[in-house]
């Protein structure tokens, strides 16, 4: 009797869940049905099931090489997300293992950082990197994505290093540990899920920003953003071609987000458990 | 443990993200703040002269401003509660023994991974087309008028775009937490007959207040700076409906390339999302300590 | 080929006189451009271009019309030299040549310079120099379905009257039918729905700005415009006409949802294309209405061209991109390619003048002489400051033509009354022009 219920109880769970999860993720699947129908088909109606041509992605391809600015977004993204870690983990580490009555405050300057709009600070912006030559290269994009997420960088890690409890090092200690062995064996093994989840949800927000990365690029260091704005209002309605251009510059971060889901989800808290 | 040598290490370790980030903030600020106080349109370059208080007088005078302030807090209002609400809903549902947990999962957070600008765009054409998006294919299923939503509806429209990228990180935030609840006092509460609604109000939520105030956080820093979702889809129009404080500035910056009325305006953003958090730290701040 | 052969080519080049060095030295152009389809047919025919020219690599920037433009503007007035080519319209071209951001373009014999159609090539010039050339260039026109007017037992006259369209628009319209009589723009935007808004007024007789700079939204004359431009869309309008611009109305158009569309002329070779086109064989066309009168048909004139900034560092090999852009030659290439019907049209006259062309293209003789008759250096019947047909040529008018375009599609979407949106018009555009120091 009680098996039944829990039976059908999950049959119910699990018809809710999946209608959920299938409306939610419909805009993403219908674009990708979309993408692999005629631009006829495209805006004919609703249909679910397409004539799975793939003339839009070579018109796409022909039109717009994708691979230079599939190769800058990598580029921008991992090595934004690298420098990020690299400058936030000390500092976070310290703010976690040693805080100071104004941790918390510097915690808060720092996400206020972000609340200058962007489009206001263009002009200064575009001016800098126009006179210290920084336009249109990686190098300057990478510095600036670094600098725009590494707030939320320094946070994540806080808040994931304050979790990590302090008695274990008094143990580690006691048992006669050098500095070297604590860093080495102890914290890093503790560390490191939440440095992973941090360094995915970084390199998900580089990929997807699309205002300094269109502003601050021409062509060589113009990457997917880039790329989606010569599709995004042809003259006509060319649906199929603009979904398959959207295909291209979500499916690789999607695909990412989908591979490394449990990584992402275990370090994502934001101290949010305590 | 905090010895006078760990200390000055700790200060060390802390230096390069505060200075980095201190130059990142004081100079665009400085600069914005310069222009702010300066006659300088991009297409007349010739023409600066110094305009003292007269950009920030003409910003606040402008017949959108004070409905943008408005829309602006509706817009975050709005995307906070329906990411909220409907994430503890989606979490709790994600969190029960179904078939295909992962693939419900993976399905839920996708959103999330999209680039703002590719799902403005895939909602104003696939979706709320008045013509050929798929809401007006099923309203005339039903036998009834399709909605022209970036007309009639331009904020809430906006709004459910905003919520729809949002919902994934709401939703991952308190699953986790709901994830860390303690099974064993769920059990008990359930054995002493506690009904599901008073479980949830008395156990659940107050268990995931620090994640909301999380959630509520770090999505309000981002929401505030919401302007490309406007642009691609209603321009922020009819009229001044769907207008944001952002998108006030992008008017004074990039269509009438007026870079102080902009600078003045991004200062004004400023000191209002600066209001905000204070306002936000007072009423949810504590639940973070 | 090495670095160093680069870099002594690059020193060779420097050494060469310019002229030379057009021809020899190896330079990139980054040439930014709209992602119409005509430019991404010339994107498409860019090796014609570098095997005829060896030196030269070409980069393509495409975006988007809006970024593009924000893209281009930042740029040029930051002196950024990032573009070597620009794509830019009728509307910045003498506002840019003005400010000295431009290249005064001179070509030699075989590139033609008096075939260019005189409207356009005026609009293109700033004190006799031309400062772009163009690549197409448009009017306005009317575009309707001989089917059905026929079948409502309407005619449409070759030069109508706004009289003339809106009882055409009446018969053709059948809403069970999903036919609506006639389909306007109505997203808002200077270069939207302001676009075919402006040139209606200025066949109703209306005008911006007086000879003051006082927006003129008070007159009569804009008064009756817009109660005209609501009646139509209401009565006789597809439903969600306020999200509609060139891009939709082409759409429903297209799929013979449209009983008349009054737009660019450019239009005209999408409509009657069978590919894409299920009415291809049952366009008919007239010219843009004026109404009784008056002899005004709304000077509607643009054209996407070519211009080099005065920051670019390749200028030579930017004009011989130029010249061979908008050559002859490159019409008859496409032409060659993919027959007469995709040459880019209002630019020249001897591709009107070509018997191939008119007789593949059914559009042409309407085109050429919607071109003609725009007088875009004065659009109104009544006295003016300034100059452009379905713009104002001022900096301020993207800001301002962008936010009077909302009120309208406020008012076209039921939110507030056609005397409302006026009214905010006139106060929103005096604010924008005292501040801009036009009204002392």
């Amino acid at each position: 009797m009680a098996r039944a219920t829990s039976r059908n109880a999950k049959i119910g769970w699990t018809a809710a869940a999946w209608f959920v999860a299938l409306l939610i993720f419909f805009p993403i699947l219908y674009t990708i049905i979309t993408s692999l129908k005629t631009e006829q088909e495209a805006i004919a109606g609703f249909d679910l099931i397409p004539s799975l041509t793939l003339e839009s992605y070579q018109t796409v391809q022909s039109q717009n090489n994708y691979w230079r600015p599939f190769t800058n977004s990598v580029i921008l993204a991992v090595g934004s997300t690298i420098l990020a870690l690299i400058v936030a983990i000390p500092a976070a580490w310290a703010m976690a293992f040693s805080p100071t009555r104004r941790t918390k405050d510097i915690l808060m300057w720092m996400l206020s950082t972000k609340m200058m709009p962007a489009v206001a600070v263009l002009v200064p912006i575009y001016l800098i990197f126009l006179r210290t030559g920084l336009m249109d290269t990686r190098i300057g994009l990478t510095v600036l994505l670094m600098l725009i997420n590494l707030p939320i960088v320094v946070w994540m890690l806080y808040t994931y290093f304050r979790e990590i409890p302090g008695e274990i090092l008094e143990a580690a200690r006691m048992d006669g540990a050098t500095l070297r062995d604590e860093i080495l064996y102890v914290l890093t093994p503790m560390a490191i899920p939440g440095i992973a989840s941090t360094l995915l949800l970084n390199i998900i927000l580089a990929w997807n920003e699309a205002f300094w990365t269109i502003q601050l690029t021409t062509t060589n260091a113009a990457p997917l953003s880039a790329f989606i704005a010569s599709f995004s209002s042809p003259q006509g309605l060319f649906w199929a071609k603009l979904s398959a251009a959207s295909t291209m510059a979500i499916a690789p971060i999607l695909i990412l987000g989908w591979f490394s889901q449990k990584q992402l989800v275990r370090g994502l808290t934001f101290g949010a458990v305590k | 443990m905090a010895t006078r040598q760990t200390q000055g290490l700790a200060r060390l370790m802390r230096a390069p993200a505060i200075i980095l980030l201190f130059i990142w903030m004081i100079v665009p600020l400085c600069m914005t703040l310069y222009y702010s106080f300066l006659n300088y349109n991009l297409l007349n370059p010739g023409m600066t002269s110094w305009a003292g208080w007269f950009n920030y007088q003409y910003f606040y005078t402008d017949p959108a401003f004070l409905e943008s302030i408005k829309n602006t807090l509706i817009l975050v209002l709005g995307v906070l509660f329906i990411t909220v609400v409907g994430g503890i809903g989606i979490a709790i549902l994600i969190d029960k023994p179904i078939w295909g947990q992962g693939i419900v999962r993976i399905l839920v957070i996708s959103p999330f991974f999209v680039m703002p600008p590719v799902a403005a765009l895939i909602w104003k054409n696939m979706i709320m087309h008045p013509s050929y998006g798929v809401l007006a294919d099923v309203a005339q299923f039903f036998g009834a008028q399709p909605v022209d939503w970036f007309a009639q509806y331009p904020l809430t429209s906006i709004i459910l775009i905003v919520a729809w990228q949002w919902l994934p990180f709401a939703t991952l935030i308190l699953l986790t937490a709901l994830q860390s609840l303690d099974t064993e006092q769920m059990e008990a509460a359930e054995m002493d007959g506690a009904p599901a609604h008073s479980r949830f109000l008395y156990l659940v939520l107050p268990h995931m207040a620090r994640a909301i105030t999380v959630v509520i956080l770090i999505q309000t820093i981002f929401l505030l700076g919401i302007y490309a979702e406007i642009l691609v889809t209603t321009n922020g129009g009819p009229g001044f409906a769907s207008t944001n404080l952002t998108f006030l500035i992008y008017r004074a910056a990039r269509l009438n390339f007026d870079i102080g009325g902009a600078a003045a305006g991004g200062i004004i953003a400023v000191i209002l999302a600066n209001v905000i958090a204070v306002f936000l730290m007072r009423a949810v701040g504590k639940n973070l300590d | 080929m090495t670095t160093t052969l680069r870099a002594l080519m690059g020193a060779t080049a420097l050494c060469a006189t310019a002229g030379l060095a057009a021809a020899q030295d190896n330079v990139t152009l980054t040439v930014a451009t709209v992602n119409n389809g005509d430019m991404i047919r010339m994107q498409g025919l860019t090796s014609e271009f570098t095997a005829a020219n060896p030196g030269i690599t070409v980069e393509w920037v495409t975006l988007e019309e809006n970024i593009l433009r924000e893209r281009v503007t930042t740029d040029i007035a930051t002196q950024g030299g990032q573009y070597d080519v620009l794509t830019i319209g009728t509307y910045e071209v003498p506002i840019w040549a003005k400010q000295g951001w431009l290249v005064p373009l001179e070509f030699d014999e075989d590139y033609a310079v008096d075939d260019l159609i005189p409207a356009v090539r005026e609009a293109l010039s700033v004190d006799g120099k031309l400062y772009a050339a163009p690549f197409y260039a448009e009017s306005a026109m009317v575009m309707y379905r001989t089917d059905l007017a026929e079948a409502a037992g309407v005619t449409i006259p070759e030069e109508p009257t706004w009289t003339d369209i809106m009882a055409a628009a009446k018969a053709m319209t059948d809403k069970s039918k999903e036919q609506y009589g006639i389909c306007l723009r109505g997203k808002p935007g200077w270069g939207e729905n302001m676009g075919f808004i402006t040139a209606m007024a200025n066949s109703y007789g209306a005008r911006w700005f007086d000879t003051d700079w006082k927006p003129q939204f008070d007159s009569a004359e804009w008064k009756e415009t817009t109660t005209d431009y609501l009646a139509m869309m209401n009565e006789y309008g597809p439903p969600g006409a306020s999200s509609n611009g060139f891009n939709e109305n082409l759409s429903l158009f297209q799929q013979g949802k449209c009983g008349m569309w009054i737009d660019a002329t450019v239009a005209a070779s999408f409509v009657t294309d069978p590919k894409t086109s299920t009415v291809a064989d049952n366009v008919g066309f007239a010219k843009f209405p004026t109404k009784e009168g008056l002899d005004n048909r709304g000077n509607w004139l643009w054209a996407w061209s070519l211009a080099i900034p005065a920051s670019s560092d390749a200028q030579d090999a930017a004009k011989t991109f130029i010249a061979w852009a908008t050559s002859k030659g490159y019409t008859e290439l496409v032409a060659s390619k993919e027959g007469w019907r995709a040459a880019p049209p209002g630019t020249r006259t001897s591709l009107y003048e070509n018997a191939d062309y008119q007789k593949e293209a059914p559009f042409a003789a309407m085109t050429i002489s919607a071109i003609n008759a725009a007088t875009p250096q004065k659009a109104s019947v009544q006295d003016i400051p300034y100059t452009g047909g379905q713009f104002v040529a001022i900096p301020e008018f993207q800001g301002i033509g962008t936010a009077v375009g909302q009120q309208f599609s406020a008012a076209l979407a039921g939110q507030m009354s056609a005397e409302d949106a006026l009214a905010t018009a006139q106060a929103n555009t005096t604010r924008e022009m005292t501040r801009a120091g036009y009204i002392k």
